[in-house]
């Protein structure tokens, strides 16, 4: 595949990723993502991935992944034990986004973070003329059968960040084919973040 | 299809392109997938011989040793495609094909084969009957040296790191420096987290089945109920049997404890009914069919196994410890090869959270590690009847681990189809 016809924002994600890095992928399903980032970065890839059937797709491709469900945690790895950790489209799937973005922080010196725009225009149209659960491109599923257990907007999403103090160091807002540059909370599907901890990294001590 | 779609219809395509993908690689035509081995034998390894005898763990010495061990495919020019596959508690070294006049094949010839998981056209596949067994290599039945006798309980107490180093003896005499990999399932798989952490120079890869890094009260127990079963047999006397009537009842009995262990309730329920006006077997039988199983199968297993060899295993089964004093990410941190680990939902015996201690151990080493619990109602029996799921995780890590050039070698992609 060249790599125009990569997705907007795997090519985001490839440009922050450096050459010969470590990267965990938190819900990395059949390995699609890892894989270009093997291919085209050399990254040492580990995958954690809660669906069977993409574990199979996975090793077919030569990763390893673990078949683990990432909301139980991140307990196994020390800290820092990435350069990366990537929650993309996964972060708003978990039970519980705060402990999982805090234990992605810990264990990864950066973590890319990519999720749904629920504020996009056609989502508050059709919220606003039909009064209906909006159904976009990037929020495909009907209310009855989505996987997404949060919806956030980028601009939630920005204010958690500045809560919590985590530092976003890199941002990308996608729409339809393209990049969005302009009040990217109304126009953008999607929003990818380069986040890291924004104090000082303490170190948590390990409970076995 | 937009950039978009692609990413939104990520989780409906993996769902969709599930059981397509699942076809594993390199099946060239049918009739090879459908022939196995063929015929094979046993061949015998005959090593420390007095005064060269092995020192056991408990340091005992023990020798002359007899390993009973077959061979399946070709060890290449390199030497570098041999893997070892390690058997459970019952098995021995006949793992796959036929024996002459045998209408079974060996206990795992779904995966061993031309174009099977442990495809015998790209490796050459070892087997060999553990230390203390009964079926070719040394122990409790092999005749005593010094008395011209069987051992009995004279036998040493044989360790899985006993088990490890007589494998290890049987792999430097076929002059192999590196296993591509080490393979079993059970006391198979903590054999194959010995030979991880005590020779981890010796492999590139292994694959740990429906294990644990050490057995829990809950385990032991069922082994020990079966223990004193033997020992309770009157036939047994005190191991010195042979030549007479062995503990049959006592083993049997040790082996119904196994059987029950091994299966799930869906598993038992989906296969045994009750027949009402059927209770045949004894005056409190209830005609359920599971009585007849358990019979059957005590019955057939006190044919072919020691009840002596029974004790011994389960013993070195019990009292294995992969990290005795330590945490076990302490002693992963040596480990050099790729780690496929498979655990089964269904399987009590060896439930999936010991498998998940040691991934855990294994991230916190450090160790390039695959990690899948599969879906199975087979309970710990699944390993030897999963072969579907099995096979497609074991030949891809194989492939993988056949690819990679030595063990520090860069990391590849097999297939980029995205």
């Amino acid at each position: 595949m060249t790599s125009n016809a990569l997705p907007l924002e795997y090519k985001a994600i490839l440009k922050w990723i450096r050459q010969g890095s470590s990267v965990l992928d938190l819900g990395c399903g059949d390995g699609e993502l890892l894989t270009l980032l093997v291919r085209d970065r050399n990254v040492k890839a580990q995958g954690i991935e809660i669906d069977e059937q993409a574990i199979y797709q996975c090793v077919a491709k030569g990763l390893s992944v673990f078949h683990e469900d990432i909301d139980n945690g991140l307990s196994g790895y020390g800290d820092k034990n990435f350069d990366y950790v990537i929650l993309n489209q996964s972060f708003q799937q978990v039970k519980n986004p705060d402990i999982v973005l805090k234990e992605a922080l810990r264990v990864g010196s950066q973590v890319i973070v990519g999720f749904p725009n629920f504020a996009h225009y056609l989502a508050r149209l059709q919220m606003f003329f039909k009064g209906k659960a909006p159904v976009t491109t990037s929020l495909p599923y009907a209310w009855h059968d989505t996987p997404n257990l949060h919806f956030l907007s980028i601009s939630d999403f920005i204010e958690y960040c500045r809560l919590r103090k985590i530092k976003i160091v890199n941002s990308v807002f996608i729409g339809e084919n393209r990049t969005i540059k302009i009040i990217p909370n109304l126009f953008a599907l999607i929003g990818v973040f380069l986040v890291t901890n924004g104090e000082p990294v303490t170190r948590i001590t390990r409970r076995n | 299809m937009s950039a978009i779609n692609l990413v939104s219809n990520k989780i409906a395509k993996i769902k969709q392109g599930a059981h397509k993908n699942i076809e594993p690689p390199g099946r060239d035509s049918d009739s090879e997938t459908n022939q196995g081995v063929g015929l094979v034998q046993t061949k015998y390894l005959h090593f420390a011989l007095p005064p060269e005898e092995i020192t056991l763990e408990s340091c005992e010495k023990l020798g002359p040793i007899t390993v009973a061990y077959e061979t399946y495919g070709k060890l290449n020019d390199q030497r570098s495609n041999a893997i070892l596959i390690l058997h459970a508690l019952s098995g021995d070294a006949h793992a796959a094909g036929f024996h002459k006049g045998d209408e079974k094949p060996g206990w795992w010839d779904d995966m061993i084969g031309p174009g099977r998981a442990f495809d015998t056209n790209k490796y050459f596949v070892i087997c060999s009957n553990v230390l203390g067994g009964c079926k070719g290599t040394t122990g409790p039945s092999s005749i005593n040296p010094n008395t011209g006798k069987k051992y009995g309980l004279d036998f040493p107490i044989a360790s899985i790191s006993d088990m490890v180093n007589v494998q290890k003896q049987l792999i430097d005499h076929l002059e192999i420096d590196q296993l591509l990999s080490v393979a079993g399932g059970s006391m198979g798989g903590m054999q194959a987290l010995e030979w991880l952490t005590a020779h981890p120079e010796r492999l590139k890869s292994a694959i740990v089945i429906a294990t644990a890094a050490k057995h829990s009260p809950q385990q032991i127990a069922f082994h020990e109920v079966g223990r004193q079963a033997i020992m309770a047999d009157p036939h047994w006397k005190d191991g010195h049997y042979y030549g007479g009537h062995p503990p049959a009842k006592g083993l049997a009995v040790a082996r119904m404890i196994g059987h029950i262990t091994y299966m799930s309730e869906i598993s038992m329920a989906e296969k045994f009914r009750r027949r009402p006006g059927d209770e045949k077997l004894h005056k409190f039988s209830v005609g359920s069919e599971v009585e007849d199983y358990l019979y059957n199968r005590g019955n057939h297993f006190v044919k072919r196994f020691d009840a002596n060899s029974y004790l011994y295993i389960t013993k070195a089964i019990d009292s294995f410890d992969v990290s005795p004093g330590k945490e076990i990410y302490e002693v992963f941190k040596g480990i050099k090869a790729k780690v496929l680990i498979l655990a089964f939902k269904s399987d009590w015996l060896y439930p999936a959270s010991q498998s998940r201690e040691i991934v855990k151990a294994c991230k916190l080493a450090g160790v390039d590690t695959t990690y899948c619990e599969i879906d199975s109602t087979y309970g710990h029996d699944a390993f030897l009847l999963e072969v579907e799921e099995e096979t497609h995780l074991v030949k891809y890590f194989l492939q993988k681990a056949f690819l990679e050039n030595g063990v520090t070698g860069g990391y590849q992609v097999l297939q980029y189809d995205i």
